[in-house]
Order: C-alpha cells, then sequence, then structure tokens
C-alpha cells in the first residue's frame, strides 16, 4: 500500500496556508494592500485633492469658490506680497539650513570620530534630548529668552555689550525692536529647533568615512586642511545634503515658529493657515500649499543626484 | 421683463418671510434628556476648568438635559459644523450668524416660549446680526468690546485716542512709540483702521467701518501701512499678547477685557479705556439648528443662558459683558456693577460690532470690498507692503 505524499487538508487554515503556497503573490497581496491603500487614497488622495483646489478660484463679489479650471489662482501667487511670502520663506530656509550645518559640522565630526564610550553616549544624548520636550514649550521658551526684557538683554547690559546687541537689532531688514521681533531671534529659534536633524545624518555619513583613507591621504603627504577638503568633505558631502532636506523642508513647512517669534510677516505655511480659516480662500491656500511641494521636489531631484539618499 | 423680476422677488420675499414663521416652535414638550452645543472655547463651563466657575452642573441637574459641547476655534469652523448638521444650538458671532441665517442653518426662535426675553438688553433685543426682517433667530448670549490697553506707569491719564497705536508719535514718558504698540494680527483690523477714519477724516465719508468702498478702503490700508513701522509684532493669541506687555515693552494695543483683567489681577499697570473714536466689538448669539433633534431642551437651554448665573459667572470669567443688564447688579453669581463697566457695558452706543465685510452692501451691489481681499491684503500690509 502506498502512502500519500500530500496529506489531506486538515482544516481551513491549512487550506489557506497551501492557497498562500500555490499563489506567493496572494500574500504579498494582502499584506501590501493597506500600506499601499493608505499611501495611495489617504496620503496621495489628499495630495490630489490638494492640487485640484489649486486649480479654482475664488468669485470676486461672494467669496466663493468657483469650481472651475483656471490659473488665475498661480497668478495670483505672483501678486507683490504673496510673491513676498515665498520669497521671505525660501531665504530664510536657506539661511536655517546654512547655520545648521555650518554648527553642526563640528558637533557631528566630534562625535563620529573621537567620542567614545561614555562621551558618545552624552553626544547622543545631548543632540536628542531637545527631541524630546514639546516644541511649543522650546518656542516659547525662546520667546521669553529673546524678549526686550529677557535673559539676552539682561546679558548684554551686564557684560557692558549692550552695543553689539542694538548694532545687530539695528541692521536693516533682519533687525528689529528686539531680537524676538526680528528675523534674526526667528533664525535663531528655527536653527536651534532643527539642528538634530542635521546633526544624525552627517555624524552617520561621518562615520562611514573609513580611515584607512585618512591614513592613506596623510601617507601621502596630505596637510590636515587638504585632507578634510578632498576626502572627508566629499565623502560626508551626502550626509550633510540629507540632513539639509530635513532643515530645509521642515522650516519651509512651519507655521508656529512665525506665529510666535518674528515681526508677524507671513511666511508660507502661516498664509496657507490662514487663507483656509477665516478667508476661506480654500484654492489660494492649496496654491501657496503646492509651492513647498514643487520646491522640494526640485531639491529632492538635485539631493538624489548628489547621493545624499545613499547616507540616511 | 421687469414685472416678472419684481413679481418674482416678491414671491420670494414672502416666501422667506413666512416660511420661518411657520418652521418656528410653538409649544414645549418634554425634555429630551440631551442638548449638544457648538461653542466658543471656555463658553460653556462646568466647574472642570475652574472649581467657580460652573453653569452646566445645575442646568442638568434641573431639567435632564445632558449638555455635550462642541469648541470651534473659528466663525467658519462653526459655520461648517452647523452645515454638517447633528447639533441643537451654536454660540455664533457676529460674522457667522447672519451666514447662518442665509444658509437656512438656523430657525427662527419663538421669544414667547423664553420667559426671560423681557429681561434682555433692550440695546440687543432687536441686533441686526440675529434679527432679520423682524425675525429673531436667537437670544444674545455675550458681548465685549475691543478696548484700548495702556500702560498706567507711560500713560498717568488714559489715552483719548487711537493715534497712540496709529500715528508716529512721542509717548507721555517722552519716548517715541515705535516698537512699542501692537495691533490685532487678523484682516478684521482694517475696521479699526476705518473707524479711526471715520472719525478724523470725515470727507472720507466712511459710514460703517465693515462697509468700505475702494478709496476709503485704501484709506484705512495706507493708516494701516503706516502702522506697520510702529509694531514690532502683531498680535492673535491673548496669551502671548500679555507676555508682550510684560517682557516685550510693550505699552498700548487693542486688545479685549480678558487680557486687562488677567494683567490687572498679576498686579501689573494696566488699565483699559474706549478712546474718543469709539471701538469695534463682538456680540454671540445662541442660535438653534433648523434640524435640531432636541427642541424642548434646546429651549431649556436658551431660557438657562438668560435666567442663571451664566450671563454673571461667564461675564466674570470671560472679561465680556452679560446680555441681561439685571445679572450686573442683581448677585446671581460673582459679577459686580463695578465688573461690568470695567468690561465696557457702558459703552455699548461707542462700539461697532463684527460683521462679515461683502461685496454688496448699503453702498450699493458689489460696491464694497469683500473679506476674501481684506485677508490678502493685510497679509500684504503686515508682510511690508
Amino acid at each position: 500500500m502506498s502512502r500519500e505524499a500530500i496529506f489531506p487538508a486538515r482544516g481551513p487554515a491549512d487550506r489557506l496556508t497551501a492557497a498562500f503556497w500555490r499563489h506567493p503573490r496572494l500574500l504579498l497581496g494582502l499584506l501590501l494592500t493597506p500600506p499601499l491603500l493608505w499611501l495611495g487614497v489617504v496620503y496621495l488622495g489628499s495630495l490630489a485633492a490638494l492640487l485640484l483646489q489649486s486649480f479654482y478660484s475664488i468669485d470676486e463679489f461672494s467669496g466663493m469658490v468657483v469650481p472651475e479650471f483656471t490659473l488665475k489662482t498661480y497668478a495670483e501667487l505672483l501678486r507683490p506680497s504673496n510673491y513676498d511670502v515665498i520669497l521671505r520663506t525660501l531665504l530664510m530656509s536657506a539661511a536655517v539650513t546654512l547655520g545648521c550645518a555650518v554648527i553642526a559640522f563640528p558637533i557631528a565630526y566630534y562625535a563620529a570620530r573621537f567620542a567614545r564610550g561614555r562621551l558618545k553616549a552624552l553626544f547622543y544624548l545631548g543632540v536628542m534630548l531637545p527631541l524630546w520636550s514639546s516644541y511649543l514649550v522650546k518656542v516659547y521658551a525662546w520667546k521669553l529668552i529673546l524678549a526686550k526684557e529677557g535673559i539676552i538683554t539682561w546679558a548684554a547690559e551686564s557684560t557692558h555689550t549692550s552695543g553689539i546687541l542694538n548694532a545687530i537689532l539695528a541692521l536693516p531688514v533682519i533687525g528689529g525692536n528686539s531680537l524676538s521681533t526680528s528675523y534674526v531671534g526667528m533664525f535663531l529659534v528655527f536653527t536651534y529647533v532643527w539642528l538634530p536633524y542635521m546633526i544624525l545624518p552627517m555624524q552617520a555619513a561621518l562615520e562611514r568615512v573609513p580611515t584607512s583613507m585618512l591614513e592613506a591621504s596623510q601617507d601621502l603627504g596630505a596637510t590636515r586642511a587638504q585632507t578634510f577638503r578632498t576626502v572627508i568633505l566629499p565623502l560626508a558631502l551626502p550626509g550633510v545634503i540629507a540632513g539639509s532636506i530635513f532643515t530645509f523642508s521642515l522650516t519651509m513647512g512651519d507655521y508656529i515658529i512665525p506665529q510666535i517669534v518674528g515681526n508677524s510677516a507671513n511666511f508660507i505655511g502661516m498664509a496657507v493657515y490662514q487663507l483656509q480659516g477665516t478667508a476661506g480662500n480654500i484654492p489660494l491656500a492649496a496654491a501657496f500649499a503646492v509651492v513647498p511641494i514643487l520646491i522640494m521636489l526640485v531639491y529632492l531631484t538635485l539631493a538624489r543626484r548628489a547621493g545624499a539618499f545613499d547616507a540616511l | 421683463m421687469k414685472t416678472t423680476k419684481l413679481w418674482g422677488t416678491t414671491a420670494l420675499a414672502i416666501l422667506t418671510g413666512i416660511t420661518p414663521a411657520l418652521s418656528q416652535v410653538t409649544a414645549l414638550g418634554e425634555g429630551e434628556g440631551e442638548v449638544s452645543i457648538v461653542a466658543w472655547a471656555g463658553y460653556i463651563e462646568r466647574g472642570e476648568t475652574d472649581k467657580a466657575f460652573d453653569w452646566v452642573t445645575k442646568f442638568e441637574a434641573d431639567t435632564g438635559c445632558k449638555v455635550s459641547v462642541k469648541t470651534a476655534n473659528t466663525s467658519d469652523e462653526m459655520v461648517a459644523l452647523m452645515n454638517e448638521g447633528g447639533f441643537d444650538l451654536v454660540t455664533a458671532s457676529g460674522d457667522a450668524s447672519l451666514r447662518l441665517i442665509a444658509g437656512g442653518r438656523v430657525q427662527p426662535i419663538n421669544t414667547d416660549l423664553i420667559p426671560s426675553w423681557s429681561a434682555v438688553d433692550e440695546r440687543l433685543k432687536n441686533a441686526p446680526w440675529h434679527t432679520v426682517d423682524g425675525v429673531h433667530y436667537g437670544t444674545p448670549y455675550m458681548w465685549g468690546p475691543n478696548v484700548l490697553m495702556y500702560n498706567t506707569e507711560v500713560f498717568k491719564e488714559a489715552p483719548t485716542s487711537w493715534n497712540v497705536v496709529f500715528e508716529k508719535m512721542d509717548l507721555p514718558d517722552g519716548k517715541s512709540n515705535e516698537g512699542r504698540v501692537q495691533a490685532y494680527d487678523g484682516p478684521i483690523h482694517i475696521a479699526d483702521a476705518a473707524q479711526y477714519l471715520m472719525f478724523h477724516k470725515p470727507d472720507l465719508g466712511i459710514t460703517s467701518p465693515y462697509e468700505l468702498n475702494e478709496d476709503q478702503y485704501k484709506a484705512a490700508l495706507d493708516l494701516l501701512r503706516g502702522q506697520r513701522a510702529l509694531v514690532g509684532r502683531y498680535w492673535h493669541d491673548a496669551f502671548i499678547q500679555m507676555d508682550d506687555f510684560k517682557n516685550e515693552g510693550v505699552v498700548a494695543s487693542g486688545s479685549w477685557p480678558f487680557q486687562v483683567n488677567l494683567l490687572k489681577s498679576e498686579g501689573l499697570p494696566i488699565a483699559s479705556t474706549i478712546p474718543q473714536e469709539g471701538a469695534t466689538g463682538w456680540a454671540d448669539t445662541t442660535m438653534m439648528h433648523v434640524d435640531s433633534k432636541h427642541p424642548t431642551c434646546a429651549y431649556k437651554w436658551m431660557e438657562h443662558s438668560l435666567a442663571s448665573n451664566l450671563q454673571s459667572d461667564l461675564a466674570v470669567w470671560f472679561g465680556a459683558n452679560p446680555s441681561v443688564p439685571a445679572a450686573c447688579t442683581d448677585g446671581r453669581g460673582m459679577l459686580t456693577a463695578e465688573g461690568c463697566t470695567a468690561n465696557g457695558m457702558d459703552d455699548f452706543d461707542k462700539i461697532r460690532f463684527w460683521t462679515t465685510p461683502t461685496a454688496n452692501c448699503s453702498q450699493g451691489e458689489g460696491a464694497c470690498v469683500p473679506y476674501y481681499r481684506w485677508v490678502s491684503d493685510y497679509i500684504g500690509v503686515i508682510g511690508g507692503r
């Protein structure tokens, strides 16, 4: 009597397993459907709805949205007051990114190449710790620090350096009545809040620079500056760019900091918030929201070419 | 053709005039056990934020109507929620109330079913933001002025004009007002500028700060562009403004009695006034949804909102004024006559209440600048354009 090579199915679970075994794509499909639905419907769907809204316009008289295709709303973006908002946001994002890169590099370099053991843990903790407290608390704390009657003014007075502070505040455009109502202050807060997002990818990239290459560079007679310029910097650049993606996009989308610190001039996020709220001008809000998306698409394409995604 | 149009509009007018009268509640039945209210934050308190402020618990015990609250942050949110439906009442501000009436989302109120209607402030009974063609669409809830808050160490005497925040000048302490004044970070502030011009430039012919034609609007924007140079930061969060008065050296700004009372209670040298030009203000109305599922409880709440400690304690809580003048003096809650005076109870006539600017106004069809342009232009002004 021959014995069967295949046992009969003992129940529905067996049949299900068998079905998955016979059709491997079925299981894959089942596992992938929920996240793909999320990505497709909730995430990309809402973006599509936004894009659609931006091609509508608002009726001049009634203030009602007219659901007809038009490019009028995008043309409105080019009006001086709106164009200012975009330019202001872009400049601030660029400045913050640059500031973060300059401050983060030495920290990341030290943490990646020299810090060992407990010191390294301390560095990680030091970078991550601010991320554990509420974003709002940090921003409000900075508002107080930067205030006209705050600790910085007080410190400047007691060290007789008020002249420097006043000279900074007297600068045209970026200066102001006090640090907390000026672009300088806003820059400081942005830089503080997004700094960890720059340090971490930078550190990851620097850690990946092989020591052997540095030794080879030294053996071949390169000075420290030459090694830094021709070996370390090019190899760490993808990490810098990866970090800059975070700082740039986060600054561009933020609408809380410009409300609390600074001189109330609008940034893209704030404009979107105001236009979709009381104004009910959803088309213009949507058009404003499309701007950072486009800018980030260009930015990401450039970053990909520079190999930034290999460092993430 | 003209006659058809006339007949059409007449018929429409009669219809819209009659339908509300037909649909209003004529008699109250048994309480339905619950009532849901869309309200501003802090408007419906049941002693959970602060034990002393509770005007819900007793209502629930007395009527058996369980109160549920949905807070809204903007007038648009209120309108959106009411359009969605499923609520009984809403505490609508002047800019939302007329939209709700025009959109047919709220029903007329039978004032005979609200015994305390007679106690309502005569100045509010027929207010245009809830009364259309003589039909009442709600009961007045609370109102308040946008006062001029100032630092008493700088201003030994109350400033008599809003010019301290609009024009570059030296304040009584000899220093310029540059960087020491604030303005509201909302397009409705254009109305404050218009009100200032109404007094100082009568030749512009402004009759209402919420109805501005192109020329009047341009003059108001020009005034605000001058103000931009004086203002370090515009305010829109009450607590940030209070912080700016404490730490940023701000000494004068348009504000709400809410901030004034809180800063005073902290012992700071702060006071407020309504200058000679008058002030803008807000007035909220309890309105009833057209498809309210709990009409009896809704009516009971409206009665409660006028008759109980609500009018008195909420006025203290919010720095606002009761819609029932008796609440100032009859000791039903914590409010006193002095409190009412401090919140601006006697200044009703100086206040022009907030309504949404629309293109069609008393100056004619499409003669006025609509609100959405106020928004984009005010963004420009703050941005330095």
